[in-house]
C-alpha cells in the first residue's frame, strides 16, 4: 500500500503541511517496499480547483491512502471517486505521521472537513 | 454608442449616474438602451421602473461524458485551467462549479467523447422603460462566474442610439466584460482616499482595454483637490460633480432617479453627454496619434 502525506518539504523528516490542497509536496511511503519519494504539488498555485488537482496526482501515482490535516469538499469527492482513503490528523514531521497511522491512531475521514472555498487567498477555517 | 459607467470602489454612484442620464437622454428625444451589467446586484430598475415582458434563461456549455467512447486518457482534465475535471481509472468526474464554459476539453478530445452539455448561469429580462429599451442580467445564486451573463446583456444592445451599461463594481472580470468594447467609459467616484485608490485602479483598466474615460465626482464636498489633482496628473477629463446632498440622497433611497431629485439635472445630464461625444470624437480624430 502506498500511503501520501501532505507536507511542506520534500523529505521524510520534513514538517506536514495540513491543507491536502496547497501542500508543497506529498511524500509517499511504499509499505511493500519500504521506499519513499517526494512528489511535487504542482496544484499549489491553481486559481481554483487545488484540491481536485492534488487528487489527480494522487490517482496517478497509484497511492492508495492519504494522510493531510484538511479535506475540502470537492477534494474529498475526488479522492472518493478515486477510492483513495483518507486519514486525518497529520501532525509533526512525515515520519512521525506514518508511524502514527501504522499504530492506528489516526482517524479516517467519511466526509469532507474543511469547507469550499476559491482562491489561494483563502484563510478560512476547517469545520470541526 | 456605448457608454459604460465604471467605479472601481462600490456605492459611488454608478446607477445613479447611468440611470440619470439614460432618463435625460430619453427625455429629450434620443434612442437609448440602459443595459444593467451589474448582474451579481442589478438595481438600475428600482430607478427605472421598467416594464419586462420577456425573460431568458443563460447557459454556459459544460462538459458532458460519453462513457463507451472515452478511454481514460486524461487529456481533459490536463489541459482544463479550473481544474473541473478529474480523470480516475474508471471514470470522469466534473466539477461544474469550476467549469468556466471554454469548451476546450471539447476541442481537444482525441476521441470525441465530450459532447456539450448546458449548465444555467443566470437569465435576462427584456423590456421598456418608457421609449427607453431597458435590459439587466440576473446571476442564478451560488454561481460565480459572471462574464459570460453580462456578455449575452451586452448582445441587446440597439444598434443605433446611445446604450448606457450600468458596470458592476471593481476591476476584475465581469467590470472588464463590461467595459470592454465600449466608446467611452465614465468613471463615478468620491472624493475619498478609498474612492481614490479605486479609480485609479479603474482607470488603468480602461486605458488597458483602450476605452477612453472622464470621472464623475459624486458625494463632492470640501476635499482639498483630491480627485482634481489625479485627474490633472493622469489627464483625465473630470466631466461633472454631484455634491453632497441631502435632497439628492434622501431621493436615491427613495429610488427616485437624479433627474427627478433636483431641478436641472437633465441639462447637467445632457451637457455630460456633449462633453462625451467631444471627446470620442476627438479621440477617433487624435487617438492614433499619440
Amino acid at each position: 500500500m502506498k500511503i501520501a502525506v501532505s507536507a511542506s518539504g520534500s523529505s521524510i523528516d520534513s514538517a506536514v503541511d495540513e491543507r491536502f490542497g496547497r501542500c508543497a509536496y506529498f511524500v509517499v511511503f511504499d509499505e511493500k517496499t519500504g521506499d519513499t519519494e517526494a512528489i511535487l504539488n504542482d496544484g499549489v498555485n491553481a486559481a481554483e480547483g487545488a484540491g481536485i488537482k492534488s487528487a489527480g496526482l494522487m490517482l496517478r501515482n497509484n497511492v492508495d491512502l492519504v494522510v493531510t490535516g484538511r479535506v475540502g469538499p470537492k477534494a474529498m469527492q475526488a479522492l472518493l471517486a478515486g477510492r483513495v482513503a483518507v486519514y486525518t490528523g497529520a501532525a509533526g514531521t512525515v515520519a512521525q505521521t506514518i508511524e502514527q497511522y501504522r499504530k492506528g491512531s489516526l482517524n479516517p475521514l467519511g466526509v469532507p472537513n474543511a469547507r469550499s472555498h476559491n482562491g489561494i487567498s483563502s484563510t478560512e477555517k476547517p469545520v470541526k | 454608442m456605448i457608454i459604460a459607467v465604471a467605479s472601481g470602489k462600490g456605492g459611488t454612484g454608478k446607477t445613479t449616474v447611468a440611470t440619470g442620464l439614460m432618463l435625460a437622454l430619453r427625455d429629450s428625444g434620443h434612442q437609448v438602451a440602459y443595459l444593467d451589467c451589474d448582474v451579481e446586484e442589478p438595481n438600475g430598475h428600482i430607478f427605472l421602473e421598467p416594464q419586462c415582458n420577456e425573460s431568458e434563461d443563460i447557459y454556459i456549455e459544460v462538459p458532458e461524458i460519453e462513457r463507451d467512447k472515452c478511454t481514460l486518457c486524461g487529456k481533459c482534465a490536463e489541459l482544463c485551467a479550473f481544474n473541473a475535471l478529474l480523470v480516475t481509472s474508471d471514470n470522469v468526474i466534473i466539477f461544474h462549479e469550476l467549469c468556466h464554459g471554454c469548451g476546450g476539453c471539447r476541442y481537444f478530445c482525441p476521441v470525441q467523447a465530450v459532447r456539450p452539455g448546458q449548465k444555467k448561469i443566470g437569465i435576462i429580462d427584456r423590456g421598456t422603460a418608457g421609449q427607453a429599451v431597458f435590459v439587466r442580467g440576473e446571476l442564478e445564486v451560488g454561481t460565480v462566474l459572471s462574464p459570460p451573463l453580462v456578455n449575452a446583456v451586452k448582445k441587446n444592445q440597439i444598434s443605433r442610439g446611445v446604450n448606457v451599461l450600468d458596470a458592476p463594481p471593481g476591476t476584475s472580470c465581469p467590470a472588464v466584460a463590461t467595459v470592454r468594447g465600449a466608446d467611452f467609459c465614465i468613471l463615478v467616484t468620491e472624493p475619498t482616499p478609498f474612492g481614490l485608490h479605486d479609480l485609479s485602479l479603474a482607470a488603468q483598466m480602461a486605458s488597458s482595454l483602450g476605452v477612453p474615460c472622464g470621472v464623475v465626482v459624486n458625494k463632492a464636498g470640501d476635499s482639498r483637490g483630491l480627485i482634481e489633482n489625479f485627474c490633472l496628473q493622469e489627464g483625465l477629463p473630470l466631466l461633472m460633480k454631484i455634491p453632497l446632498s441631502r435632497t439628492i440622497a434622501e431621493a436615491g433611497s427613495r429610488g427616485v432617479p437624479l433627474n427627478r431629485a433636483e431641478a436641472g439635472w437633465d441639462q447637467m445630464l445632457l451637457n455630460l453627454y456633449s462633453d462625451i461625444e467631444g471627446l470620442i470624437m476627438s479621440e477617433r480624430a487624435y487617438g492614433n496619434q499619440r
